[in-house]
């Protein structure tokens, strides 16, 4: 083979090269996955130098017709016992605009325990009863919010039962009943359910 | 130009079989799968697939014949290009995805070979090739089913609520379908105003119901009896955009199929033999009614913008309504409270339990967490898994013990504070109807009819329903729930709902 030769089969090697790289890129952008078309989530700022987690809470439309789930950031905690409290800790805080608390203002998280069984139990302070409007339409809104809030972030429990100071409760204004947990249901919740 | 030329010949030599393995590869092990059904406004027609690796494959030939669109093998690129009408989809031999219109859509595997033909995941047609086609696509592949076009095929499920005697069975039918019923000697006849139905694996069968089974096309579903049957009734009813059709079986000679079941626990008084609407075959089945004015005394309940309170509408509509069953209908009708004062839940359930009547009616005004929330809404009781497994297990546990002057009565072992479990298909049916009367003469809310696990309904051992009128927290709903013509239009719409639910159980069922 004559040095011509030599160049010729380089040259060609080279051609090879750019043109596998090339077509290697076209592929690669043709089947590159686009991101995702979801709607911006309404995300609190995270405190500056706290670990955190993106959590669904869930609050009240506008409307007031349902709950939907909005992510915010909670504080990130050592195991699901501590998790579960900070996440309905900020699930009592006020809702961001525009939509509306279904918890009453000023209830606070007394306590959060699991069992082995998937079960949640989740204890309020009196405020929760003492300051809420009643009717069934609120008060499931209210029930549900905690129930899918836990659910939802903590994909081992499956159930969830609301306390009252510490003792088992039977409704929050004379209409659910909270004397069981209450499984996830999403019948409430506007827009598509939030799958954890 | 002789060296680009050669330069360009070596690259595609190199290139074609470094863009297509699967295509120089060996052909993967490939078995028949059962075929899916297409169904469209042509009718139907068998889909034959094919199994790769565990993962279902639909050939794209056959996708080609069946969709009418042109399959081109683009070996330079290493893609098959599927194009309908100008716009196209594209596969990879490499990657589980395929691009359409610039989106990129995600398949379960790659495009395979398998001889001469192409392979697809057959979710490739919903998930890509819908979004290319003007007509909709839906692979159902549970049952084996694949949509396309504006066809209606509901899901129907079949449920065995009670194996009885009498045998009480639920057929839901998602989405809300118009259904006629027939009933023949030996089965029961349902056919639904659709293309098809999507029928999930019957409930195993049980007590006088032997088998649920597809009937004549296009949607008809058949219910074979027991010879041990009598004649069979069926209620239909919709509410969410389900229609559920509650199907009674009687023992052959039993009268009445909708015994109310004893109660033991404290909340009831010992079943008596003989007491039961069973006893007497030509007493209606709905003889007394329990109405519930919700809270009272210290507890006030809602509260409208204007000082009106829940617990004053609901006595007055409820006094109204006891007035109207009383006089028009003849019913025994007792109510929880008859004046200002506090009742517990479970007073109220016990109250309707202990005497024994036939249906309860609790009366509310909502509340809402915005002030233009409004309407009506009516709700029987959502039982979670723990309400499941009890009405299973009252269901399972049954007792039947001979009553006096011949014949037999069901007696279920169930917990008493969840004895509404075995009543709610009822309650579903009774919901419906007061929603169907309610809507006649009063605003609805946006969901009217619902489902959730109410106190006061748990514990009550018959059909009940909670009606909130509408809210209280609403202005003009406030002053309206104050109106007697609101007052009195509810009672109406209520009292006409408790007589269609009555004649619904009372009449001989269609021959």
């Amino acid at each position: 083979m004559t040095r011509r030769r030599y160049i010729q089969a380089g040259l060609g090697l080279l051609l090879l090269c750019a043109c596998a790289f090339l077509v290697g890129r076209g592929l690669d952008r043709l089947f590159r996955p686009t991101a995702v078309s979801e709607p911006p989530p309404a995300a609190t700022l995270p405190p500056a130098g706290v670990p955190h987690i993106t959590a669904t809470l869930f609050y009240g439309t506008e409307d007031g017709e349902a709950i939907t789930g909005v992510r915010r950031e909670v504080p990130l905690a050592g195991d699901i016992v501590a998790q579960g409290k900070q996440i309905l800790t900020a699930q009592m805080d006020a809702a961001p605009p525009p939509y509306v608390s279904v918890v009453p203002s000023g209830t606070e998280v007394r306590a959060f325990y699991t069992t082995s069984k998937g079960d949640a139990f989740v204890d309020l302070s009196r405020t929760v009863t003492d300051a809420h409007g009643g009717g069934s339409h609120a008060e499931l809104l209210t029930v549900y919010a905690i129930v899918n809030a836990v659910t939802t972030n903590l994909p081992s429990i499956q159930r969830v039962q609301i306390l009252i100071d510490g003792k088992q409760a039977d409704t929050l204004a004379g209409h659910v009943d909270l004397r069981r947990p209450l499984d996830r249901n999403n019948a409430f919740v506007r827009s598509a359910p939030i799958e954890p | 130009m002789r060296t680009a030329g050669s330069a360009l010949a070596i690259a595609l030599l190199l290139l074609v079989p470094a863009s297509g393995p699967q295509a120089q590869g060996t052909a993967p092990a490939t078995t028949p799968a059962t075929p899916l059904t297409l169904i469209s406004t042509q009718g139907r027609r068998p889909v034959p697939t094919t199994l790769v690796n565990g993962q279902e494959f639909i050939a794209l030939d056959d996708v080609a014949a069946l969709f009418l669109v042109t399959v081109r093998e683009d070996v330079q690129a290493g893609g098959i290009t599927i194009t309908y009408k100008g716009r196209t989809a594209v596969v990879s031999p490499d990657q589980p995805m395929a691009s359409v219109g610039g989106r990129v859509v995600t398949l379960p595997a790659a495009a395979v070979r398998s001889g001469r033909r192409w392979l697809v995941p057959v979710t490739f047609l919903p998930r890509a090739l819908a979004l290319i086609y003007d007509s909709r696509i839906e692979l159902r592949p549970a049952s084996r089913l694949l949509l396309l076009g504006n066809i209606r095929v509901p899901r129907v499920t079949t449920r065995i609520d009670m194996s009885g005697p009498p045998t009480r069975a639920t057929i839901e039918i998602s989405p809300a379908t118009p259904v006629t019923i027939a009933v023949e000697a030996d089965r029961m006849v349902l056919r639904l105003d659709a293309d098809a139905i999507d029928l999930a694996p019957p409930a195993a069968n049980g007590g006088l119901i032997a088998q649920f089974r597809l009937g004549d096309p296009p949607a008809g579903l058949t219910i074979l009896l027991s010879p041990r049957s009598g004649t069979a009734r069926a209620i239909p009813t919709t509410a969410d955009n389900v229609t559920r059709v509650t199907i009674d079986v009687p023992a052959a000679g039993q009268t009445d199929a909708t015994p109310p079941a004893a109660l033991p626990g404290p909340a009831a008084a010992a079943p008596t033999a003989g007491t039961s609407a069973l006893s007497g075959a030509r007493r209606s089945a709905i003889q007394t009614i329990v109405l519930d004015p919700g809270h009272g005394g210290e507890e006030a309940g809602a509260r409208g913008p204007n000082g009106a309170l829940e617990k004053v509408v609901t006595l007055e509509v409820a006094q109204r309504l006891k007035m109207l069953i009383e006089t028009r209908l003849g019913m025994r009708v007792i109510l929880t409270r008859d004046d200002d004062r506090a009742v517990t839940l479970d007073t109220r359930s016990a109250m309707a339990n202990n005497s024994k009547a036939d249906l309860f009616l609790s009366l509310h005004m909502n509340a809402g967490i915005a002030a233009s929330t409004s309407g009506a809404e009516v709700y029987f009781l959502r039982l979670d898994k723990e309400g499941e497994e009890a009405r299973r297990i009252a269901t399972a546990e049954q007792v039947v013990l001979p009553v006096r002057g011949g014949g037999s009565r069901a007696i279920e072992a169930i917990r008493w504070d969840l004895a509404q479990a075995s009543h709610v298909s009822s309650s579903g049916v009774f919901a419906g109807l007061i929603d169907a009367e309610l809507r006649k003469q009063v605003p609805m809310g946006i969901r009217p009819l619902q489902q959730a696990p109410l106190r006061v309904l748990a514990g009550v051992n018959m059909p009940a329903v909670l009606v909130e009128m509408g809210y209280l927290t609403n202005g003009e709903q406030e002053q309206l729930a104050q109106s007697a013509d609101f007052q009195a239009s509810v009672a109406q719409s209520l009292c006409d709902a408790v007589a269609t639910f009555r004649t619904s159980l009372d009449q001989p069922p269609p021959q």
